[in-house]
């Protein structure tokens, strides 16, 4: 039996593309990838394929899914921050795939490997370095002073907002990769309990149930987290972008 | 001692913080039910606000569990 940790291995999928040292073979993490596209450009393409006033089942998951994000922006950002509308509305739907297509069995959690998700925060962060500079200059480093703190305490002050700054891409990756993989480890270890129970003959067949009852809930569980995953990403995403569109004073 | 042993022990020593995640993921669920008691048509907006911080809070939780998996696994 494979152990817990097996399905986080990443194979190669057809030849194995060697260029200049670099292994560039498509993987299952690619594969995977390119599904989760597919699917939400599929699903949101359905959508919109017949426009009428009153919505179908498929226009209104488009419709509710726009209106999910734009209002996320709205109250995060405020109307300025529909500019970023395109980006955190991908962002959202990369995640949410990825974390959803990973509880179907036998599929591969692109989610669940730190490169992945610290790629994703570090377009954000990158996004906020560079549009909150092109924007504001040398304004935008007020960001570290906050408002209202005497002069006394600006020496220790400046260092940790500036920490915290820099740790924020980390945070938001390290959330959702650490999260994923938890959750996934969490499934496979109970699953496997029930099939030490199967060896046990017939009693340990009958109690091997259990397990199985609690994965079905857990499953559940992993849905919830999948979505609140990809919501906290967006937001805290939205709550980031927030600092190049207007700084606080 | 063992490395084996140290292995474990440090791997359940660095738990410890999920004894912190347990009292605020109590208090996020108390304060959350109180104030929907209390005032039950803000629910919608407290919903929100309420999966926001249980996230975030839960997120501590994993983080712990994801050092202690390093320390006894790798």
């Amino acid at each position: 039996m494979a152990d817990a940790l097996h399905q986080f291995v990443i194979q190669p999928i057809g030849p194995d593309l060697q260029v200049a040292g670099m292994n560039l073979a498509f993987t299952n993490s690619a594969l995977w990838m390119v599904i989760a596209t597919m699917l939400s450009v599929g699903i949101l393409m359905a959508g919109i394929r017949k426009k009428s006033l009153v919505p179908g089942r498929m226009q209104s998951v488009s419709e509710m899914s726009y209106e999910f994000i734009a209002n996320m922006i709205r109250e995060n950002i405020g109307t300025g921050g529909m500019q970023y509308f395109p980006l955190l509305f991908t962002v959202f739907f990369m995640v949410f795939m990825g974390n959803s297509l990973g509880l179907v069995p036998y599929s591969f959690t692109y989610t669940s490997h730190l490169i992945v998700t610290a790629a994703l925060a570090l377009l954000i962060f990158i996004c906020v370095c560079v549009l909150g500079i092109a924007r504001h200059g040398a304004h935008f480093f007020s960001l570290f002073v906050p408002p209202g703190v005497p002069a006394l305490m600006l020496p220790l002050i400046v260092p940790i907002e500036v920490l915290s700054f820099l740790i924020r891409p980390v945070t938001l990756s390290v959330r959702l990769f650490a999260n994923m993989m938890a959750g996934h480890i969490l499934l496979k270890v109970i699953a496997g309990f029930a099939v030490a129970f199967l060896s046990m003959g017939v009693m340990g067949a009958t109690l091997g149930i259990l397990p199985t009852l609690f994965n079905t809930v857990l499953i559940g569980f992993e849905l919830l987290i999948a979505f609140l995953q990809a919501y906290v990403f967006t937001i805290l995403s939205c709550i980031y972008l927030k600092d190049t569109v207007e700084l606080e004073h | 001692m063992e490395l084996e042993a140290v292995k474990l022990l440090a791997g359940a020593i660095a738990l410890i913080p999920l004894l912190g995640v347990g009292i605020g993921l109590g208090l996020i669920f108390s304060s959350y039910n109180e104030a929907v008691g209390r005032n039950p048509g803000a629910a919608e907006l407290l919903d929100k606000k309420f999966f926001l911080t249980f996230a975030l809070t839960e997120a501590l939780a994993i983080f712990a569990l994801l050092v202690s998996f390093y320390l006894v696994f790798a």
